[in-house]
């Protein structure tokens, strides 16, 4: 396998919360002890439903929330306890798309004028009609028209516009691209387009994704490995095939059956484990395994004892007393 | 001026679940909305056509004999609970509401008939929820309330528009199952408008695809997947990734963007998309026409669909 690009050891973030002026503060435990390892050139899947903390993890790789403790170690350095000014520099090499490219694209900018600012705030082009060149060939590589550099994002469609969010993560020549549910917005017939463009870039550019996202069938196609999230903490690490094929953890199972087939013939004969009540809140978290109220096949000893993720093959992890 | 709908027509048998199937701007909920006759005037005008229920056209309805359709006979589910509750109103008053105006009930008769309509979704303790307010509740008890409010009045008609879409996977199978169990226990027709190729695959009897305004494909849910008569259900069913299949090397899109609905191509909508389009498809819009018995389609070239097969090439 090919080198670590990135380390979260540990990661926890807790957000305090203040329930009332004379109760005691409680904290959002949004992630609790999450660590993974992405190789360079690798696809990791983040899946996980609402408020599993897959997002916070993302932001705090990112930095862009500081964790309250563990470690986030990218190309051999150490980010949580970097200084400003040398994080910013190591922001360059670490990238962002959103899921919602209306929102973080700049209304009043044209297309040329989005892509060319990152360039010269950070220096990597000068010369206007370098960065000129340099955005044309931005346009061409995610796979738009020159004619785009002069629209303002309200004239593009939801496919271009995150193709434009695409072009500016691609600016900073990046080593790591965070992808946060970046096709959930768009129409089916779109979200195939951006796949492929991002496995296109990925083997032109030798880039690496953490691909964050809630849809089990986009995440199988795209990624390497995938890691499972529930109420903070992992559930199940591991390659796509093993964890598809034969998943350990009963939350990955119930997870699985839970995704519609579009093929009447095969639903109408499929068996489903619908799990009963809903996620917890993160406040108050439940005791032992996190799952245990809603397992189909918790035991007492669930209730008492937190799992711990173990290596139950080779290369795949669960958090599960009965995996 | 955008014709948001353009000739749709589609029917609803009672007992029966429909889907209505289309990308975001094709006027699946338009079409809907115009059912209950919930366009703005201001936003939009339905310029022709009739919706008849049970025999009777919903258009020549006055304003008030609409409003005792509306909640009573035809109920309305909607993508976002939490927009659609009022947030200053008790879940309780919220539900007996509707009884009191529409069927005529006492108080007291009526909160009883809510406590009943709480526990037949599943809500536990409804005595308690029913004096709680909608930030109480979670997302997916806010759509199980939304689904015992369509219910209250026993309605013989749901339109269901993206009830499960902003839900997550598991509470998503949780309230559909529940939708589905109503609606065969109560005798409920219902039209579900989705996105969604697998929640349509298990919950809908017939299909509508609609495309730009249009219905482009009709047919049964087990007819429309196994032999798609239309090139965009052939590339929508082509473009989505499936658990059940091995992973396919490469993702086979549908190229190009939607429609701008205010400037459609003359001809077939689809045709700037198509890769089976010919020459006539850019002069004439084809006709919704049937195929196969029960089967219709809107494409000039449906006959050479009959032969291509929706799976692709495969790999791991």
């Amino acid at each position: 396998m090919s080198e670590v690009l990135l380390e979260v050891r540990d990661l926890v973030k807790h957000f305090p919360v203040r329930t009332g002026l004379r109760r005691p503060a409680l904290s959002v435990k949004a992630i609790d002890g999450v660590s993974f390892t992405l190789h360079r050139g690798e696809t990791l899947g983040l899946v996980g439903e609402s408020g599993c903390g897959k997002t916070t993890t993302g932001r705090c790789v990112l930095l862009l929330e500081r964790p309250t403790s563990g470690q986030v170690v990218f190309e051999g350095t150490e980010l949580t306890t970097l200084p400003e000014e040398k994080m910013r520099a190591m922001r360059r090499r670490m990238q962002v798309i959103f899921q919602d490219p209306y929102s973080s694209l700049n209304p009043r900018m044209t297309v040329a004028q989005i892509l060319a600012e990152p360039l010269k705030v950070h220096g990597l082009v000068t010369g206007k009609s370098a960065r000129a060149a340099r955005v044309q060939e931005l346009l061409g590589q995610v796979g738009l028209l020159p004619q785009h550099a002069r629209r303002y994002p309200h004239q593009l469609s939801g496919g271009q516009r995150q193709r434009v969010g695409i072009a500016r993560a691609l600016a900073m020549e990046p080593a790591l691209i965070v992808c946060d549910e970046p096709v959930s917005a768009l129409d089916v017939s779109i979200q195939a387009q951006i796949v492929n463009l991002l496995e296109d870039l990925q083997k032109r550019l030798g880039l690496t994704y953490l691909f964050i996202a809630h849809d089990l069938s986009v995440v199988r196609h795209i990624s390497d490995r995938v890691v499972v999230m529930y109420l903070g903490k992992i559930a199940e690490v591991a390659d796509r095939r093993a964890l598809y094929e034969e998943p350990l953890h009963p939350y990955t199972r119930a997870l699985l059956s839970a995704v519609p087939i579009p093929d009447p013939k095969l639903e109408a004969q499929r068996e489903r484990t619908v799990l009963r009540g809903e996620v917890p809140s993160a406040l108050t978290p439940p005791s032992g395994c996190v799952f245990h109220p809603r397992c189909p096949i918790a035991v007492p000893r669930c209730s008492a004892e937190i799992p711990a993720l173990r290596e139950i093959r080779p290369a795949h992890w669960a958090a599960c007393h009965l995996a | 001026m955008v014709r948001a709908v353009d000739g749709v027509s589609w029917d609803v048998q009672a007992g029966e679940t429909v889907a209505l199937v289309g990308e975001s701007g094709c006027g699946k909920s338009v079409s809907a909305l115009s059912v209950m006759r919930l366009v703005d005037e201001a936003a939009g005008r339905i310029e022709s056509g009739e919706i008849l229920y049970k025999g009777r056209n919903l258009l020549t309805l006055t304003e008030e004999q609409m409003r005792s359709v509306r909640g009573r006979e035809i109920a309305m589910i909607f993508q976002e609970p939490m927009t659609s509750l009022n947030p200053v109103l008790s879940i309780g008053r919220q539900l007996t509401e509707g009884l009191e105006i529409h069927m005529k009930m006492k108080p007291p008769e009526a909160r009883s008939r809510a406590l009943e309509l709480l526990a037949m979704v599943g809500i536990p303790d409804p005595e308690r929820r029913l004096d709680q307010y909608p930030h109480h509740f979670s997302g997916g008890m806010r759509q199980r309330m939304m689904i015992a409010m369509a219910l209250a009045c026993n309605p013989s008609l749901i339109l269901a528009d993206e009830p499960t879409t902003a839900l997550d996977v598991t509470i998503q199978a949780q309230i559909l199952e529940l939708l589905r169990d109503l609606a065969r226990r109560l005798g409920v027709a219902m039209l579900i408008i989705t996105h969604n190729l697998g929640v349509v695959a298990r919950y809908a009897d017939r299909v509508n695809v609609m495309y730009a305004g249009r219905i482009i494909e009709r047919a049964t849910a087990a007819e429309l997947y196994a032999r798609p008569r239309h090139p965009y259900t052939l590339g929508l069913l082509r473009s989505v990734p499936r658990l059940d299949e091995p992973r396919r090397a490469r993702l086979a899109p549908i190229e190009g963007q939607p429609p701008d609905m205010t400037r459609l191509p003359p001809g077939c909508s689809f045709a700037p998309r198509c890769a089976f389009r010919v020459e006539r498809c850019a002069v004439e819009a084809p006709p919704l026409e049937v195929v196969h018995p029960g089967h219709l389609s809107a494409c000039w070239e449906a006959k050479r669909l009959a032969q291509v097969e929706v799976a692709t090439e495969a790999s791991s």
